[in-house]
């Protein structure tokens, strides 16, 4: 009898089978995603979890008899009252009764399941991307770097490519016959015993000559020349880059209220989400402001609370100056998302205008302009479509051609939704752009 | 409890460790072997977590597989199931090899460590080695490599025509999985080893005897072929055929080679499991008396405490519980608790016969050596057989059995028979032919194909009590068989005994799918 030990081998072989099973029922389980994450709170979505699919698209048909029809009979356990001959009313459909059926198998109805936070994310996430990413990458954004590229005879001693060197200078030595140290240790040795036991000879002088000739043939073809040397060669090559930078601004001001903020916050964590996970090389600034903007780190951010007036402008202006500082825009492609309620002071409606029109938008590849409401916002507006001095400032840059995206939230379940509408790929209309 | 007594025993509380196992394993080796006479492959016992337990859940409980998408499915649906807690895992897994594997979970306590052995390693050990079924459609020696070629083949066709072009072939098959299996012995004991070297034989025979010039030898008119009997058509394809997937693997026209090999891979499986279907009540009788009788046995040599014994007791009545019918628990017969009850009711009728007992098994009734005859009937019986010729009256009345009919075209259901002297024997044959597999699975051959003509494949569903296939299905499955097929295939339902035709389905192959 052997007994060992299985517990230490690696689990989950059943990966692949998984990741066999998720690509079929793909279209399914992200449609499954897309309404669970509609009712999850957003640190839920981190966490993976369950879904359900209808069963349909993962059925796995056989050649069976349905229930229906024909004679069925049941040898059933436990009789308390029957005699031979008996009749019994028919149970109703689908009710317990005597149930014999109730070996059909696996069920038609949803099949449920759990999904990894992985997993989960990646469905969520699939089809987003930053618009117009490519579009610098083709044209300028370049670095330089180095790429291996063969052997050259010169170059410096770091580069020494010390296998193909001794390589050759074998391969020399073995050509050129130059002779080898036991052949020379043999020669002196058999010298020694003859000088030894016989005194000099005619022998003894052939081996003198013939170890001098070799001595000086082992002189004139080194053990290694300068000749063999090889080093590896760089040559230099030119690499796009898809460099990346989001700026996202959120207004905490007064007006603000929690539920404004936490709209707003929650439309930064997914957008934060969505980037770290799908893109290597984006840099996420964060800038906050009231009347006065600060750059601030991820857990400020998110986390600390402020109150004071409002002034796009300054938001603006900081972001201008971390550009200029920072990421020029010749090797940087730019976004920015901005969340706020709507309100700017009177007097710095122009000032964003001309600021966003002149300085900003010329270097972003993509603006997008989320506004916050409260959640009775819709009931009190009816009819009269009321606007907010922001949106009314953005709507005029909108119409003169600007390339700005604005949507509107009020509630919770709707972030979901405009965030996708915003970063949703535009696979279609880019090639349709191009002529 | 003595200082004595205490030594005897194998372990104390719930910890164990690979000591306490072979201890475990060795004294219930000596019962099992010593005092009931078991015949058991050797045994190779495995600690596996619960994680494990889920994997070998997917893959039927094999080591190892090829890569499938409804294994995926299957791991999905247990584990969420698990994680939720609305089930409980198994204690063991034990697979039909030589040696013979037993996967034990870590979780389980010492007690239920023996109750695993003895009911694994050894009851059910000993079946797989002796019963009929397994001899004849089994290859225990092979099986585990023969799995290991299936995976590795099957990868490198994935690798090879891309995992969608596989997946559509193992899709088919699988659906074509019960009706994949040869049901009456052949002569040759299967042989899984050498399957591997076949296949490379043939592989190498196709490359061999490759000749391009063939092609180019000028081919005369298609006239003069001569015309076969409808007969001696037949009988070159070997039809009628119910094996469906041999047929297919054997004459589908379009076939590629390793497509056709994947349908044999797929066949083999099946014909590996399809013992197990009939043996069910069986099977787990025979586990479930054995290690019954063991854990019986050990408590009696004082080797377990009077605790450990109550908790196999305790488990041991869950396992074997029946809810009767109108049980809100009810969910059909329960294997284990037939299988266990009629085990039991053989020992008495061999001991302690009644004058019923001897009229009914003038042959078995006092012979005194209940395990000589346990051990015929677990060599020589599967399910359908079994009862048919060993439920008793005794059991009929104790677990109050009655026939129920539901004939649709009666307003009523109908008590067709009870268990009295009228009844014992109706009771008996239905009873046993509801664990008919040849009864229970719908009747599908091929009956005739005309390849010369118009290549379209003619199935017959050969109607039992008037209940048609489950119509979505039949369809689903059928484009299957069509894509395999590579022309139109037609399914008719018909009545044997009037040749009535009560539905057809057709389908034709998506010109895309191979």
């Amino acid at each position: 009898m052997y007994i060992i030990d299985r517990r230490l081998n690696p689990g989950g072989k059943s990966l692949a089978n998984r990741q066999r099973f998720l690509r079929r029922a793909k279209a399914q389980i992200q449609r499954a995603v897309r309404q669970t994450a509609g009712d999850r709170d957003i640190t839920d979505l981190e966490r993976g979890g369950e879904v359900t699919i209808p069963a349909d698209g993962v059925r796995e048909p056989s050649f069976r008899r349905s229930g229906e029809g024909g004679v069925n009979d049941h040898i059933l356990p436990g009789n308390k009252r029957f005699i031979e001959g008996d009749t019994v009313d028919r149970p109703p459909r689908g009710g317990g009764g005597s149930s014999a059926g109730g070996d059909s198998g696996e069920g038609e109805d949803d099949f449920r399941f759990a999904l990894t936070r992985d997993e989960f994310l990646d469905l969520f996430l699939d089809d987003l991307e930053l618009p117009d990413l490519a579009k610098r990458r083709v044209a300028t954004v370049e670095t330089q770097g180095m790429r291996r590229a063969g052997y050259t005879v010169t170059g410096s001693p770091v580069n020494l490519a010390l296998l193909r060197s001794m390589r050759n200078a074998l391969s020399r030595r073995i050509a050129m016959r130059r002779p080898k140290p036991e052949e020379l240790l043999r020669l002196q040795e058999e010298i020694e015993r003859l000088e030894k036991h016989e005194g000099p000879s005619e022998q003894l002088t052939a081996l003198h000559q013939e170890l001098e000739q070799l001595k000086v043939r082992t002189k004139r073809f080194p053990y290694i020349d300068p000749l063999d040397l090889r080093y590896r060669r760089f040559e230099p090559v030119s690499r796009p880059v898809a460099q990346a930078v989001m700026f996202c601004l959120m207004d905490v001001s007064g007006s603000m209220t929690e539920h404004m903020k936490d709209l707003a916050k929650r439309f930064y964590m997914l957008l934060y989400i969505f980037l770290t996970r799908r893109y290597k090389h984006v840099e996420i600034v964060f800038i906050r402001h009231t009347h006065e903007a600060k750059e601030v780190d991820e857990e400020t951010f998110f986390n600390s609370p402020e109150t004071g007036g409002t002034v796009v402008s300054s938001a603006l202006r900081e972001m201008q100056r971390i550009v200029e500082e920072r990421y020029s825009p010749d090797s940087w492609n730019i976004y920015a998302a901005q969340a706020s309620d709507g309100d700017n002071s009177p007097n710095d409606g122009s000032t964003s205008a001309s600021l966003l029109r002149n300085v900003i938008l010329p270097v972003c590849q993509y603006y997008a302009y989320l506004e916050v409401g409260s959640d009775s916002d819709r009931m009190q507006t009816g009819f009269i479509n009321h606007k907010t001095s922001l949106w009314q400032t953005y709507e005029t840059l909108q119409e003169q051609g600007a390339n700005l995206a604005m949507r509107k939230v009020n509630h919770r379940r709707e972030i979901y939704p405009v965030f996708r509408e915003l970063f949703r790929r535009r696979d279609a209309e880019a090639g349709a752009r191009v002529p | 409890m003595s200082v004595m007594e205490r030594d005897h025993l194998l372990f104390q509380g719930a910890d164990w460790d690979f000591g306490t196992i072979q201890r475990i394993h060795d004294a219930v080796e000596a019962i099992g072997v010593g005092e009931l006479g078991l015949d058991v492959y050797p045994n190779q016992i495995e600690v596996i977590t619960a994680e494990q337990m889920l994997d070998a859940y997917a893959s039927i409980g094999m080591p190892l597989f090829y890569k499938h998408w409804s294994f995926g499915k299957r791991f999905a649906l247990h584990e969420s199931s698990y994680r939720q807690g609305l089930m409980g895992l198994a204690y063991e897994i034990v697979i039909n090899s030589n040696p013979c594997i037993s996967y034990i979970m870590e979780e389980n306590s010492a007690t239920m460590q023996t109750l695993v052995i003895a009911h694994a390693a050894f009851g059910h050990n000993h079946f797989f080695k002796n019963n009929y079924l397994f001899r004849d459609w089994t290859d225990a020696d092979g099986i585990l490599d023969y799995l290991e070629f299936a995976k590795g083949y099957i990868t490198r066709c994935e690798e090879r025509y891309g995992h969608a072009a596989v997946e559509r072939v193992l899709d088919a098959a699988h659906a074509l999985m019960s009706h994949g299996v040869h049901r009456y012995p052949r002569k040759k004991r299967p042989d899984l080893r050498s399957e591997e070297r076949r296949e490379k034989e043939r592989h190498l025979h196709l490359e061999q005897t490759f000749n391009d010039l063939w092609r180019t030898v000028p081919t005369k008119g298609a006239a003069a072929k001569p015309q076969l009997s409808d007969e001696r058509r037949r009988a070159l394809l070997e039809l009628p055929q119910e094996n469906l997937l041999y047929f297919l693997e054997k004459s589908a026209p379009r076939l590629q080679p390793w497509q056709r090999e994947i349908l044999r891979i797929v066949r083999q499986i099946a014909q590996y499991f399809y013992p197990q279907r009939q043996t069910k009540v069986m099977n787990e009788g025979c586990a479930t008396y054995c290690h019954y009788r063991i854990m019986t046995r050990l408590h009696e040599t004082g080797q377990i405490s009077d605790g450990s014994f109550l908790e196999f007791l305790q488990s041991h009545t869950n396992v074997t519980r029946q809810p009767e019918y109108d049980d809100p628990h009810y969910g059909g017969i329960n294997p284990y608790a037939l299988g266990f009850g009629m085990m039991q009711d053989i020992e008495r009728i061999c001991i302690k016969p009644t004058a019923e007992d001897r009229e009914w098994f003038p042959e078995i009734a006092g012979s005194g050596d209940a395990m000589a005859v346990l051990r015929d009937v677990w060599a020589n019986y599967r399910d359908e057989s079994f009862i048919s010729q060993y439920l008793s009256p005794h059991l009929m009345r104790q677990w109050r059995m009655f026939y129920l009919v539901d004939d649709p075209d009666q307003p009523e259901l109908r008590i067709e028979a009870i268990h009295d002297e009228r009844g014992y024997r109706r009771l008996r044959r239905s009873l046993s032919r509801h664990y008919d597999v040849g009864w229970s699975d719908p009747d599908i051959q091929v009956i005739d194909v005309d390849l010369a003509g118009d290549r379209r494949l003619i199935l017959h569903h050969h109607v039992l009590n008037r209940t048609l296939l489950h119509k979505d299905d039949a369809q689903r499955v059928l484009q299957m068989v069509a894509n395999l097929w590579g022309y139109a295939v037609v399914l008719k339902e018909v009545e044997p005994s009037t040749g009535a035709i009560f539905q057809e389905h057709v389908a034709h192959p998506h010109e895309t799918l191979f």
